[in-house]
Formats: structure tokens, sequence, C-alpha cells
């Protein structure tokens, strides 16, 4: 089987899907980074692998998500794209005339807004963490309940709860009064759900012409209280793709084949990357008054990638080295 | 009197000109840094926007190298800047760091007021040196402008990466070291054919977006993560609302040299959507988007620092502009932030939304 790879490097989790030459998803996996994005790149490859069949041949790999870079170097990808095209590209693809996309992943939220098949604009939270995931997932901490369960115990809600959003510190406060005061669990977490809307709408949303169909799509998307609380405050039906999880892989997926089309054979390294060392570091360079935050990967004891300098130093050094030999 | 300044930019390469004309000695603070930062977000108030802390942080690492004079300036309008001189004062007293505060503001109707002011610093020099201060400054800083926007038409389409990047750093530090009026003549002059020599493929098809905002996060790099430069790479041709020079024309000489951009037409082009005056510069960024717009750009980015007013007003209006002239806004807002990522996922996708947008028209 021949076909395509997809890694999506996000700050919660890291998907990576393989598909073949139609397009069609074979294979999806889920990790979470848990702070360490190669080894998990490694840890899903590894995975990936074993799931497939042993004639596999990987014609192509894209990397998004804010790792992508990194993840683009270990396994050497064919495209490396920001995860708003990558998005936009699946989602143009799975849900054909989509014209919304709402997007929460971990550390962020987005909003796509395609016409005709092309993204004419979008925005991603910028300050504010209130209304991503990773919220979600500490109220669900707090509270003792499965992040799982979460939407599902939303919906049993009957009188929701108004819980302030425009904070997530505040939010925290707010429902534990409304805890203290007595009221029931559903409703807190319903509450929780329609402030995580408003605050969304407001701050990504703001401005932005929301048409139907909306999708709605990353890690949060499985929560089916937040897709009820958007159904009520937009008035429109909200469609959560089969694949919402890993929208980005499918889409990194499906730029790596336009780039391999375009340039040519991948350079795609294989599977035996997950056995790989990767080892990476930083240091301050001190050469200027900048002190930039210069980042190092090597590989089995080689260096194969820096970055972080504004003047380019250290990132054309590795450059020269290959050049030279 | 060892005076020092705030950065933004390369402003200090024509601050410094001015007051070492006049016999002030000058302590030009280290570059913006995360050090810079850390002073400033340690001993600035919280809410107060990115550019308050990094001023301070500035002065205090200008105070270790022996500053005892702080030149800052200020401001009338709604907009807080006007009163950070005397609350960053306040505050380096608070913490031990006696130094004197010169406050220089906008002149509100002469720009004797201005050569007034001036004169605090210089003491008895005569009149006419001051006014030749002030020229030597304009005059470098009206050079370096050209630096910048050569380096923005020529990074797009350069022919190796970095060319631009090495002849910028050459045409400044030659117009840095330039001291009489003729030689700062000729190093404007060589500055601009060290940017013309650029090898460039002037065949390379470019997205042209126009950056307008908030004038101290459009002008120090530091802030704005050097948005101009990371677009440059992206291969995109920028143009900046505001330059160091127009903005001394119009604010400290009340627009008295011509033929340059002012202020005035960018608040005449916001007027079907913004009649008056938001301070800082909401106005003017609603009317250089539009005639960015006018001008054919592929898209507008609008930069300013988190909590800043002015900009907040013009982002509410910036989408009607956007729908009414068919372009594409994108807001970046700064503030602590030094992670670059976010920066960059959010310049790659607006570029290929232009880049596919332009693609459609031109395939129609």
């Amino acid at each position: 089987m021949k076909g395509y790879l997809g890694i999506d490097v996000g700050s919660v989790s890291t998907n990576i899907v393989f598909l073949d030459e139609g397009g069609i998803i074979r294979e999806s996996i889920y990790l979470r980074t848990q702070g360490r994005p190669i080894a998990t790149v490694q840890k899903g490859l590894g995975k990936l692998k074993d799931r497939l069949p042993s004639n596999i041949k990987v014609r192509g790999a894209g990397a998004t998500g804010s790792g992508r870079n990194l993840a683009g170097i270990v396994v050497g990808a064919d495209a490396v794209k920001n995860e708003i095209t990558a998005h936009a590209v699946a989602a143009s693809i799975l849900v054909p005339g989509v014209q919304t996309i709402l997007e929460i992943g971990g550390q962020d939220s987005k909003i796509i807004v395609l016409r005709n098949g092309v993204v004419s604009d979008f925005a991603m939270n910028t300050v504010c963490a209130a209304g991503t995931g990773s919220f979600l997932d500490q109220q669900a901490a707090r509270l003792n309940i499965a992040i799982e369960k979460f939407g599902e115990i939303a919906l049993q809600s009957e009188a929701v709860v108004r819980i302030a959003g425009r904070c997530a510190v505040f939010a925290e406060s707010d429902m534990v009064h409304k805890q203290q005061m007595g009221c029931s669990l559903p409703d807190i977490l319903a509450g929780l759900c329609e402030a995580l809307v408003r605050n969304y709408l407001n701050n990504v949303g703001k401005g932005k012409d929301i048409l139907a169909p909306v999708v709605f799509q990353g890690g949060v998307a499985a929560n089916a209280g937040m897709v009820r609380a958007f159904e009520k405050a937009l008035g429109l039906s909200v469609l959560v793709p089969p694949y919402f999880d890993v929208m980005g892989a499918v889409g990194a997926a499906l730029l790596a084949r336009e780039a391999v089309a375009r340039k040519g054979p991948s350079s795609f390294k294989g599977f035996g990357v997950s056995e790989a060392c990767f080892k990476t570091g930083s240091f301050e360079c001190a050469g200027c008054a900048n002190l930039c935050e210069v980042v190092e990967i090597a590989e089995d004891g080689k260096v194969i990638a820096r970055w972080g300098d504004r003047c380019g130093k250290w990132l054309n050094s590795v450059h020269r080295e290959e050049k030279i030999s | 009197m060892r005076a020092t300044f705030p950065h933004m930019g390369n402003l200090h390469i024509s601050l410094k000109a001015m007051l070492q004309h006049l016999g002030v000695e000058v302590v030009t603070p280290p570059s913006c840094s995360k050090k810079t930062l850390n002073l400033g977000v340690k001993y600035g108030p919280e809410f107060a926007c990115l550019p308050m802390k990094l001023n301070l942080g500035n002065f205090l690492e200008a105070y270790e190298m022996g500053a005892d004079t702080v030149i800052m300036a200020g401001g009338c309008g709604p907009c807080r800047f006007g009163y950070y001189a005397q609350i960053e004062h306040a505050i380096l007293k608070d913490i031990g760091c006696n130094m004197e505060l010169i406050v220089l503001e906008p002149p509100s109707r002469y720009i004797f007021e201005l050569t007034g002011k001036i004169k605090q610093i210089t003491g008895n020099k005569p009149l006419w040196q001051v006014i030749q201060a002030i020229c030597y400054g304009y005059q470098k800083a009206r050079a370096l402008d050209e630096v910048e926007i050569a380096a923005f038409k020529s990074r797009p389409r350069e022919m190796a990466a970095g060319l631009t990047d090495a002849a910028c750093r050459k045409a400044l530090k030659l117009i840095d070291r330039a001291i009489s009026w003729r030689e700062i003549v000729e190093a404007r002059k060589i500055a601009g054919k060290t940017m013309a020599g650029i090898p460039v493929d002037k065949d390379r098809a470019v997205l042209k977006v126009g950056i307008v905002g908030e004038i101290y996060t459009l002008l120090e790099p530091f802030t704005n993560l050097n948005l101009e430069t990371r677009l440059g790479y992206l291969g995109v041709e920028v143009d900046r609302s505001i330059y160091l020079s127009e903005w001394v024309n119009d604010h400290l000489f009340m627009g008295l040299i011509k033929g340059l951009r002012s202020r005035k037409e960018a608040s005449i082009a916001a007027h079907p959507y913004l009649r008056h005056f938001v301070g800082g510069h909401g106005q003017e960024t609603i009317g250089n988007a539009i005639n960015y717009a006018r001008a054919g750009y592929d898209g507008i980015i609008q930069v300013f620092p988190f909590t800043c007013m002015p900009e907040i007003v013009a982002e509410t209006i910036l989408p009607v502009v956007s729908a009414d002239f068919g372009i594409p806004v994108m807001t970046l807002i700064v503030d602590e932030h030094t992670g670059e990522a976010g920066v960059m996922t959010r310049l790659e996708a607006f570029v290929d939304l232009l880049a596919r947008k332009k693609e459609m028209k031109e395939a129609l």
C-alpha cells in the first residue's frame, strides 16, 4: 500500500494519520504530547508501523502544529505548514462546501472562514487562554470527572447556570461559587460550555461572518456539551466530522501529497527514525545584545538543525556544514 | 550630564547624533532584549502596556552603564503614553535610581517650544546650533528610513537569504558613524548604493502587505518579533504606515517638511469610518488601511500592544474596511511573549491566504 503521512504536533496531543493514495484515512493515532514532542512522534511512528501492513510505502510526509518544525526535521517532512492552512485543507476536502471552521485545541482556538473552498479570513486567540481545551481539562480534573465524560454530563443539564467566561481564572471562581450555592454538576458544566462558547465567539469569532455549513473540529469537539452550546449560540447546526481530532494531521498529509506532486520524491527518512536517538538542547548566543535562544537538534550525535537566532548565524551554520560534506 | 533615552527601532542612531552635536554625553542602552523586558516587567505596573515596560528596562540598563538623565518623549491626547515619562521617573526614584528627567513634548503650536526644551538639555548653546543638531538628527532619520524601505523591497526578492540583512547592517553602521553634515550626506548616498547593490530577482512575484498600528510596536522589531523581516523571508514586500522621519516631521516639526506622507492624509481617508481622534494612532490605522487597499496591496496587518485602547477601537472597525475593500486584514497583539512559533503560524497562514486569493484572482 502506498500513501501519505500526516503529523500534527500540538501542545496537548500529537496526531499521526496515514492516508492512502485516494485520500482515504487508513490509520490514525492520537497521543498525548506530554511535553516531549520528539519522543512522542517517534512513539507514534513506531505504533503506526506496527498497525500498517508490511508492504507500506510512504510517498510523502507532512508536519503541522506548533511543533511542526521539530517534527519536520525528525521525520524529514516534505511539507511543513501551519495548522490553520492544514485544518482548512482537511475540512474543505472532507466536508465539501464548508464555510466556517471552529477549531478548539489544547492551547489555542481558531476560526477559519472559507468562501468557495478557499480561506478568506481567520483568527486565532492571542493573549487569552480561556476557552481552550486545557481549561476544560483542568476543570474536569478539579471536579474529579474524566474529560471524556464531560460532555455527556453537561448534556444532562436541565437549568443551565450562568458562568463568567471572560477570564479562565474568574470562570473558575464563579464555578466554585455556584457549586457552593448548591447548583448541580450538569448545570455547572453546561454553564461552563456556554461561557466558553461566548468567550470564543466574542474573542476569536469577533466580526467574522459565521455561515453554514459550520464544522467544529479539534480535540474539544469530542465534548458534546460544547457542540450543543455552539448550536444554541449560533442558531445553526454544527457538524463534527468523523476525524475531528486528527484534522490537522489529515491536512498535513494532503499538503504533503501536493508538495510531492510539485517537487518529486519524498524526503521522508523512513520509519527507522522511531529508533534513532534524538537530542535537543538550547543555549543563549552571546554574539550580540539580542541574546537569542538557539535550539539545537542532534540525531545520533550529529547536529541536524539549529534555529531561534535572529541573524541566521546558527541557522545557516547547519546548512553550510551540509554543503561542505 | 550623561543622557539616555528609550529605544524605538533605529531612533537611537539619530538621537545620538543630535545630542552629541550639542556636546551631550550619550549613554545608548543595550538593544531591547529579554533582560530589558524582565527588568521592565519586574518594576513596571502589570496593567501597563509593553512599550512602557521596555522603556523602563532601557532606563535601568542605561543606569547600570552610568546614565544620570533620561530624555523621554511625552505627548498629549487620550493615550497613556503621555504620562509614561512621569510614571517611569517615579518608579526609577522608588527603586533608588535617581535620574533627572527631561520630557520632550510635541509642540502644541510652535517649533520653538521644542527648541526651548532642548536648550534645557544643552544649557547655553546658541539656538542655531540647536537647530543644526535637529537637522543632523532628522537627516539621519531620513537616511535610516530609506535603508529600511529599500530592505522591505529587496528582502522578498534577494537571490540568497540574508543578503539584505547583511547590507542593512552595513548601511546602518555607516550612517551611525557619520558625524559632520558632509559625512551624513555622503553616508546617506553610500547607504543607498549599498542597498541598491543587493542582487535581486526583479521578476519574482511577491505579495504586498501594509503594516498599520501602534507606533512603538511598529518601529521596535523586538516587540513585534521581527515581523517585517519574517514577512520578507516569506516572500512579502511590506510597507510600514509610520516611519520615524515622518513621525518627527508630523509631530515635532508640525509638518514643516513637505512631500512626506503625513498623518493628515490618513485621517482624511479614515473619515467615512472614524471621524474622531481616538488617541494614539487609532484613526491613522483605519486611514492607512484604506490607503493601502486603494494602492492595490494584497493584505494588511495591524500590530499593537495588548491593552492599547486606540488600536482596539481601530480593530473593531477594520473588519468593515476589510469587507468594503475586499482586502484581508489580520491583527497581531503583542505582549511579553517571546515565543516565535505563534507569530510564525499566523503569518504563514495569512500569507497562504493572500497567495491563494491572488492566484484565484489571476486565474479569472
